[in-house]
């Protein structure tokens, strides 16, 4: 008979080890799913897990690496401060689309003026937009008492909307024939994120790494950061400790809004290229995901961001060359997270193999 | 601050564990080695949806499975299905290129920039974008006059109407989709004054859920057909639901549907182009082009009309089908104006094919707007 016993401290060495041993676990079982679909259950997982890093076309696969990845840590990592807190910021994929709209919206007003005070401008518009829409459930929560996961996640809905309607409408390209989409920033070099296409570098990565270093800093060292742990560990004695709920509430939604908006400014001028009906692709649902695989932590969430992306861009790569549906990938995906999960366990609890009966 | 010994036991115990993942690691990349390289022409395929959405993409899969039944050993297909469109796309089309394909098709009007984009770094690869406008030295594009089709269903739609009201799901208000409204609407109007259509956009291609969604307010509001220019068989099932409703397969024959609402269908007919394509990779006679084939060329085909349709019905259809595959009719001859009263062809003049492709307007008689 298992017992499950808590361990009076959180094990370190486990907190550790439960990613290692979840990717293990995934690959296991990923393999005996791949067998059953009668594929080469060693080869799928090579090609999914070491060709993007060390096959034989790694130099382009790391580049997409960082384009797959920086988004999604740039926005795991505003959502994990909140979160730490209890400040649930459900609507990123919102803030992340807003953002690339103000954003994208200041750069084509301004086209074909290639300057260089265009590419900060939009900076600046990216990160005030998604901002703005993450203030929206900030403001009523504080002001009204309401819902903020039910506010930000029905505003991804409307910001879908307002997508579609800019596509089609205000930011249409004038020389688009009628077909929906803006004009594309790779014909506009003095409003593009790119830093190196080849290199998979543009700003969105840097600010990726910068967002980490701050986060950590934010966190670790810094009143504001210990005033986040503590309302989401102990709210009463945040409350004694003289924390203003309101002001912080405020502070977490409002960075993650602004994280947002900057990964979706960073991806319309860079990767994505044009605003177009499609473009929000999800990263900011998929960043909660992270934040949590990352545990909360900045130097977690970067490593969860990197591991995410590389199942992306190594599933892809086993569909083409394997033949593996798409519905096998993200059931592979899925595991992955599942024994993710799962192996947390044994973070707080310790396994007793035990005689004694079932009472 | 001093570690105790069991801390660091447990750390040994960590490290070890880490040299085990990594030889294990290791190890699965040794096992399989280089795979060997082969004279074979590696054709990808790009999807936007599943392979089983019974529309759209399946009927690419078909073209693709064509291509194999015709070349036997000499090609190997490859595809990636369920593709967003933009970086998502161009990182599978590079993939693609680098691991040896000579020939992809992208198969989604989003796919254009990407594909140029994609072309540009691979001059010896060529590449085939569905429905798009851009092309380049190794970039054709491809299309099907899917509104000729559409006229044919307006006609049957007109026809059938009891309520006068026809329901019509759009996706996208692109051109190509108001093409297929005006087309539908115009040739409706011919066999039925009394027509109207009401139009609700989904802004998908392919979301069971929203397109059956749709469907029901149409029929909520009085259609008693509903024409679909989405890929699941969604609405085909709400239409079954309603009961004396109509609607039409479209992309593919969605023929499960025949004993209930589905009456006939726009079938795209990929294979012969695929075929076509490839073998001219093969001979080395490949030229970027722009194609756009319809009902005469086989692109189009008209799915089996069922016996729900009488059968002088039937008979109008198929002689309608006739005259445009011969050119004898264009489902496009004026006098027809736009939605505003402005003349846009004179009695007689049939639409060019600019026109077409960058249509914008409703033609006159259509209520609502175009969204933007």
């Amino acid at each position: 008979m298992i017992v499950l016993e808590k361990r009076p401290q959180p094990s370190r060495v486990w907190a550790y080890a439960t990613p290692l041993v979840a990717v293990l676990a995934t690959m296991i079982a990923g393999g005996l799913l791949f067998a059953a679909l009668g594929k080469n259950p060693v080869e799928a997982i090579r090609i999914i897990f070491y060709d993007p890093l060390f096959g034989e076309f790694a130099y382009l696969d790391r580049p997409q690496l960082l384009v797959k990845g920086a988004p999604l840590v740039l926005i795991a990592i505003g959502l994990s401060l909140g979160f730490k807190a209890g400040i649930w910021n459900i609507g990123a994929e919102g803030q992340y689309i807003i953002g690339a709209l103000t954003g994208a919206g200041i750069g084509l007003a301004f086209y074909p003026v290639d300057a260089w005070y265009v590419f900060p401008l939009m900076v600046i518009g990216g990160a005030f937009g998604g901002w703005v829409w993450a203030m929206i459930p900030g403001l009523l929560k504080v002001r009204f008492g309401t819902n903020e996961i039910l506010v930000s996640l029905m505003l991804v809905y409307v910001a879908e909307q307002l997508l579609a309607s800019m596509s089609l409408g205000l930011l249409k390209n004038p020389e688009g024939r009628g077909f929906p989409g803006s004009r594309n920033f790779s014909d506009f070099p003095g409003a593009s994120s790119w830093i190196s296409q080849d290199a998979g570098m543009h700003w969105g990565v840097v600010a990726a790494f910068i967002a980490v270093i701050f986060a950590y800093i934010l966190l670790n060292r810094h009143m504001l950061g210990f005033h986040i742990r503590l309302t989401g560990e102990a709210p009463r004695a945040a409350r004694f400790a003289g924390v203003n709920p309101s002001r912080l509430i405020l502070f977490c939604l409002g960075a993650s809004g602004a994280l947002a908006g900057l990964a979706g400014l960073f991806e319309v001028s860079g990767p994505a290229g044009q605003v177009s009906i499609d473009f929000g692709a999800g990263y900011g649902f998929t960043a909660i995901i992270v934040a949590f695989l990352g545990r909360l932590h900045p130097v977690g969430i970067l490593l969860a961001g990197g591991l995410m992306a590389l199942t992306y861009i190594g599933g892809e790569a086993a569909q083409m060359g394997m033949g593996l549906p798409a519905a096998a990938i993200q059931v592979f995906q899925g595991m992955l997270l599942f024994f993710l999960l799962a192996f947390d366990i044994l973070t707080n609890y310790r396994v007793r193999f035990s005689a004694r009966k079932a009472a | 601050m001093p570690r105790t010994r069991g801390q660091q036991t447990n750390w040994e115990k960590f490290m070890k564990l880490t040299t085990l993942l990594t030889s294990a690691a290791m190890a699965l990349g040794l096992a399989t080695g280089a795979i060997a390289g082969s004279d074979k022409l590696k054709v990808g395929f790009v999807y936007v949806g599943p392979v089983g959405d019974g529309g759209w993409t399946h009927e690419h899969d078909q073209g693709r499975k064509a291509i194999e039944a015709e070349f036997g050993d000499k090609v190997e297909t490859q595809f990636v299905e369920n593709v967003a469109e933009g970086p998502d796309a161009e990182r599978v089309m590079t993939q693609m290129a680098r691991s040896g394909a000579k020939l992809i098709f992208t198969t989604s009007f989003g796919y254009m920039d990407a594909t140029i984009n994609v072309a540009k770094k691979f001059p010896d690869v060529k590449f085939e974008h569905a429905t798009g406008y851009k092309t380049a030295d190794n970039v054709s594009t491809y299309s099907a006059r899917f509104y000729e089709g559409r006229a044919i269903q307006g006609t049957i739609a007109g026809r059938m109407t009891k309520s006068n009201v026809i329901g019509y799901i759009g996706s996208f208000p692109i051109p190509e989709v108001i093409r297929g409204i005006n087309s539908a609407y115009i040739n409706a109007k011919k066999v039925n004054p009394d027509v109207t259509f009401k139009v609700v956009w989904v802004y998908t291609w392919f979301d069971p859920a929203k397109e059956a969604d749709a469907a029901k307010v149409l029929i909520e509001q009085g259609a008693d057909v509903i024409l679909q220019h989405t890929d699941s068989t969604a609405p085909l099932a709400a239409a079954a639901d309603a009961g004396n409703v109509i609607g039409f397969g479209q992309a593919s024959d969605m023929s499960e549907y025949a004993d209930g609402p589905r009456v006939s269908s726009i079938i795209d007919n990929w294979a012969p182009y695929y075929i076509e394509r490839t073998r001219a990779v093969m001979d080395g006679t490949w030229e970027s082009v722009s194609t756009w084939d319809g009902i005469g060329k086989g692109m189009v085909g008209i799915g089996e009309i069922t016996d729900r349709v009488p059968a002088d019905v039937k008979a109008e259809a198929l002689a309608l089908k006739d005259a445009i595959a011969s050119g004898a009719y264009h489902p496009f001859t004026g006098p027809l104006n736009k939605q505003d009263g402005s003349v846009w062809l004179k009695d007689g003049e049939t639409a060019d094919d600019g026109t077409l492709a960058g249509m914008n307007f409703y033609v006159e008689g259509i209520e609502g707007s175009i969204p933007n």
